[in-house]
């Protein structure tokens, strides 16, 4: 059954063949109309990739998941759900970046080599979100990851965006070959990378060695919880975070991180179900462990973009808590709160970067710095609405997605009668509704002041910091002429108004899906039914 | 009106009213256009829950003018609103507080669109709250209410909102947070026993009782942190005198009047209606807290030097009865703590009102600047006593009533808590007219002796809460004949419970689990 069936994997060819098609036509073309072309291909590429996955959901709903390729891509309604999440975040991020670049002055520098880094970044995803064999998933992750370590390192004007990329580079490197290294072990003890065949000899308790089997699945979760950035595999993400640039911070905390998770599903859910037992404890404590450091952590960051980096691990940690139960209720509670959280960690990254650039002109601080939110409500009231809506979701009030994003994963473990794990939950949930509501205490209770103009709220040692790290000598060179200059040309592109229009359409999603989310959450329902 | 939803219709009026004024342009905000809205639409929820009222059936306990619609079929949640004769009062005291919060205080200087629009929103909410009766919906609304109150308070308070809201926000969440656990565990368990699809409804889960003894106990007790953070019971009520007393006047009326009470209708509206055992078991620990809390809060209010603060540790004594009446278990003292909820919300209510009126013309709550105002402002301080009178609970006013019934329901039912409680009834009397004496009496000077007395529009404010006030205290049937049926209702399911408790611990029991286990 060897037929390569293009038709199944159309979302994935539509996402990777954008990439290409930009790539040709931005070095055919040199008019300056080239970034808006490249730009609007780039949205109509994530738009494509999410009617492809509409259009074939609806076959999969009739015929059953499609195999294709010698087995080893499935694509099922898993496949297509992560798929769409990832479409839609490409989509989005398109939107954005014209604002960044034209702040950061980067028109004509990598702008190109941006979308497509976007593009197979998300196709990447895309092939992890439908690999039916340990060693497509290994392709799909690398795919993935360079893309993405090539972002955070794609502000060529700043050195701590360098730094960042190539932390990301060494420990995401790290963390591939121990990906790697716990793939042979599994085929080691099992004889075949596909995850079907592994399930079976699970099942039938005919594979080689428990040692060799226990050992890939601790060294396959090592590598798997790096990339999600679950405690006590997480200490890259602040840094890398905080270094790399907004928007495409925006991309990897949702859309790198859906594409791992979506890993650890279809691993642990499909293949590993059998050997639950073995791996539920593990989930068990990085889960607690997740919450807990991610949230005690983000309690005391002053800057903003590490409040939502640690605040992202936490996340992390409530949607390991669906994934431990082991249950087709868990993975679909969790495949819930994978693409509403994507949503709100782009949303809120996303305003990061439009508050950085609304400040560029203040270059010597740091411009994430949690003073620099002061009196937001006041100075940019939609801004500050659109954000407090989306760290309510974070907090998990209702009635906004996330509350029923907790809610399900909650649930899912009581039914599976983890009382203690949902007791632990809920109780470091109030403490994270500190982190958030500390920032909305800043943006609306707080007085805008003095402290945009110089750094005297600023602790001696953050300036310090800043100043040595954030810039490179070019950009402390010109920043100060022409800061003013490149606001008034981001304001004039009209970039504002159509970043808005995303925010806004990611705050509507918050709360409808808040309010109705039986929809989505069906599609989750019947994307978990689909693990093997 | 057959068909009509009209508890539907009361829930989202005032959302309507918040989407109206966040819509409005910039350029009304000077104008009093938010205003007028606001009004409005309060207005039309008042006129709505009247004809609930009025359309009510008082010869039936159980649920009226019933609303239900599938909402999250995955998950078997539903729209399920409806009303009883407990819930339709705490319907009624919303519908009739917010437009007097409106009409009779001042708009803020600024923000005035955010203002009306919140609290508007916060009306939702505890009409939602207090109407739902899915456990789910419940809790959204429960939760809900939480945003707006935290925003008024942190905007619109006075000088340490940010620490009091922030304070509010977390201990809420906080007790909300383990409800949330006990409520998947009682709908989830109650699916696995029964076999019946997942539901949220209160009725059905209630008459399931599919709990075990200790499982039924341990989701109680995490109702009751919930419930207990909000009332507030002692020792989690520390959160409640910064909050009352940095909110803005409508906060602190709207806080005391209707979301304390979200606390005290879910004890007996969720808590006791569930786990009838449960809460006959854990009675008497409740009953000492209400009571440690009753003369707490009293004690402690005798002491206070801030005139708003003082108000607030007296809630923590009138919720204290509250709480002990429900638990009293008997048909007095919950008859007795629904009415006290009311009589509670309108009496602190119009002392808040006051205290804020106060504040207004002398900019200062500290009791020590405060001295004489009687002499220039006699119809203030006459008003303020009657008021105050109510919050004592004098014969003939609409407190002695519910602070009688609920004495009369614990003494029947553990009686050595009522007599310690009783001496709160004295302790209320110690700290209010003692306030009352260094407010109002004494020598007048300085800039106590300008103080203006109060305006026509602030006298018909104050009237609107009298007028309720003495009615209850005199004609206390009116009520009681609405809330008698349903508490009877009630009192039934419990003994109907109990009852079979008793026996399902030793026969019953084990084929209760075995039928469970047919349907894993």
């Amino acid at each position: 059954m060897t037929t390569l069936n293009w038709g199944s994997i159309s979302s994935m060819l539509v996402l990777f063949g954008t990439a290409i098609l930009v790539v040709t036509v931005a070095s055919l073309i040199k008019s300056s109309k080239k970034d808006l072309l490249v730009q609007v291909m780039t949205a109509l590429g994530g738009l494509g990739g999410l009617a492809a996955v509409i259009i074939y959901w609806h076959r999969v709903s009739s015929d059953g998941a499609k195999l294709s390729f010698a087995d080893t891509v499935r694509i099922d309604h898993l496949a297509l759900f992560i798929i769409g999440v990832i479409s839609s975040i490409v989509f989005l991020s398109a939107l954005t970046l014209k604002s960044f670049f034209a702040r950061e002055k980067l028109f004509r520098a990598v702008t190109t080599e941006i979308y497509v880094l976007i593009l197979l970044s998300a196709t990447g995803g895309a092939i992890m979100a439908s690999a039916n064999d340990l060693i497509v998933l290994f392709m799909g992750l690398e795919v993935l990851s360079l893309a993405a370590y090539i972002l955070a390192a794609s502000n060529i004007r700043k050195a701590q965006s360098q730094e960042s990329g190539m932390k990301y580079f060494v420990i995401g490197a790290f963390a591939s070959g121990f990906f790697l290294y716990g793939i042979a072990l599994i085929y080691g003890a099992t004889g075949s990378t596909k995850l079907a065949q592994i399930s079976q000899k699970l099942v039938s308790g005919a594979f080689v060695d428990d040692g060799f089997l226990l050992g890939g699945i601790a060294l396959f979760l090592v590598g798997l919880l790096f990339k999600v950035s679950a405690v006590p595999f997480h200490v890259w993400t602040p840094d890398v975070y905080e270094g790399a640039p907004s928007p495409f911070v925006a991309f990897m905390s949702s859309a790198v991180k859906v594409a791992g998770f979506v890993a650890l599903i279809r691993v642990l859910g499909g293949a590993l179900i059998e050997s639950a037992a073995d791996w539920q404890p593990i989930i068990y404590a990085v889960s607690i462990a997740s919450m807990a450091v991610g949230t005690l952590a983000a309690l005391v960051q002053t800057n903003v973009k590490r409040i939502l980096a640690y605040s992202s691990i936490a996340h992390a940690g409530y949607i390991l808590i669906g994934i431990q139960a082991a249950t087709k209720d868990g993975f679909a509670a969790s495949l819930w709160y994978l693409a509403i959280y994507a949503m709100l960690a782009f949303a809120s990254f996303s305003i990061v970067a439009a508050r950085e650039g609304a400040i560029s002109g203040n270059s010597i601080n740091d411009p994430n710095h949690i003073d620099n939110y002061r009196g937001l409500a006041s100075k940019q009231p939609f801004l500050a609405v659109i954000f407090a809506i989306l760290l309510l979701a974070q907090a998990g009030v209702p009635p906004t997605s996330g509350f029923y994003a907790k809610f399900s994963v909650i649930s899912a473990v009581v039914d599976a009668r983890s009382y203690p794990l949902a007791i632990v939950a809920m109780i470091i949930a109030v403490a994270a509704a500190f982190i958030y509501i500390r920032l909305l205490i800043v943006m609306f209770f707080t007085p805008a002041d003095s402290s945009l103009l110089g750094g005297a709220t600023m602790s001696k040692t953050a300036f310090s910091k800043t100043t040595s790290k954030t810039m490179s000598p070019i950009t402390q060179l010109d920043a100060s002429e022409n800061s003013d200059a490149t606001f008034d040309k981001w304001k004039k592109l009209g970039a504002n108004k159509l970043n808005l229009a995303v925010l806004t359409l990611a705050a509507a999603f918050t709360i409808a899906m808040g309010v109705y989310p039986a929809p989505l959450l069906e599609l989750a329902q019947s994307a978990a039914q689909s693990l093997v | 009106m057959e068909g009509f939803p009209i508890l539907t219709v009361l829930i989202f009026v005032p959302l309507v009213g918040t989407a109206v004024i966040s819509a409005l342009p910039a350029r009304f905000e000077k104008a009093t256009v938010a205003r007028n809205t606001a009004v409005g639409f309060s207005l039309v929820t008042l006129v709505l829950a009247a004809i609930v009222l009025i359309d009510f059936d008082t010869a039936i306990g159980s649920l009226q003018f019933v609303d239900r619609a599938t909402w999250i079929a995955p998950s078997g949640i539903q729209w399920l609103v409806g009303v009883n004769g407990i819930s339709i009062f705490m319907v009624a005291l919303t519908a009739f507080l917010f437009p007097l919060c409106f009409i009779f205080l001042k708009q803020p200087e600024q923000n005035r669109r955010p203002y009306f629009a919140l609290i508007l929103m916060l009306q939702s909410g505890c009409l939602g709250a207090f109407l739902a009766q899915d456990l789910f919906l419940f809790f959204v609304f429960f939760e809900v209410v939480l945003v707006p109150m935290y925003f008024l308070i942190g905007r619109f308070g006075h000088a340490r909102a940010k620490f009091a809201s922030a304070k509010f926000f977390i201990f809420t969440m906080a007790g909300s947070a383990l409800m949330l656990v006990g409520i998947l565990a009682v709908a989830l368990l109650t699916a696995n026993k029964t076999g019946a699809p997942l539901t949220f409804d209160v009725e059905s889960l209630a008459i399931a009782d599919a709990l075990s003894v200790a499982e039924a106990r341990w989701v109680f007790l995490a109702f009751a942190i919930g419930f207990g953070v909000k009332v507030p019971l002692f020792p989690i009520h520390i959160w409640l005198p910064d909050a009352h007393t940095e909110a803005p006047t409508a906060g602190s009326i709207i806080l005391a009047g209707v979301l304390l009470k979200l606390g005290t209708y879910g004890f007996l509206r969720f808590g006791i209606f569930l786990f009838p055992e449960a809460a006959d078991f854990f009675a008497p620990v409740l009953m000492g807290l209400a009571v440690v809390g009753i003369l707490y809060g009293a004690v402690v209010a005798t002491m206070q030097k801030d005139l708003k603060r003082l108000v607030a540790y007296s809630s923590i004594a009138h919720l204290g009865f509250v709480v002990l009446g429900l638990f009293a278990l008997n048909s007095q003292g919950i008859s007795g703590a629904v009415l006290q909820m009311l009589n509670h919300g309108l009496s602190t209510g119009a002392l808040f009102l006051l205290v804020g009126y106060l504040y207004e013309r002398r900019h200062t709550r500290q009791i020590s600047e405060l001295e004489g105002i009687q002499k220039v402002a006699p119809i203030f301080a006459a008003l303020f006593t009657v008021v105050m009178l109510s919050s004592i609970g004098l014969p003939g006013l609409n407190g002695f009533v519910g602070e009688f019934l609920i004495l009369l329901g614990a003494f029947d039912a553990h009686r050595w808590f009522a007599v310690v409680a009783t001496s709160g009834v004295i302790l209320a009397a110690v700290y209010l007219l003692w306030a009352y004496k260094r407010v109002f009496h004494g020598p007048v000077e300085g800039e106590n002796a300008k103080t203006p007395d109060l305006k026509w529009k602030e006298r018909i404010g104050v009237g609107l809460f009298i007028v309720p006030i003495v009615l209850i205290g005199v004609y206390p049937r009116l009520l009681l004949n609405r809330i008698e049926p349903a508490v009877d209702n009630t009192i039934a399911h419990i003994q109907n419970v109990i009852g079979t408790e008793i026996d399902l611990t030793g026969e019953h029991e084990s084929p209760h689990s075995e039928e469970g286990g047919e349907h894993r």
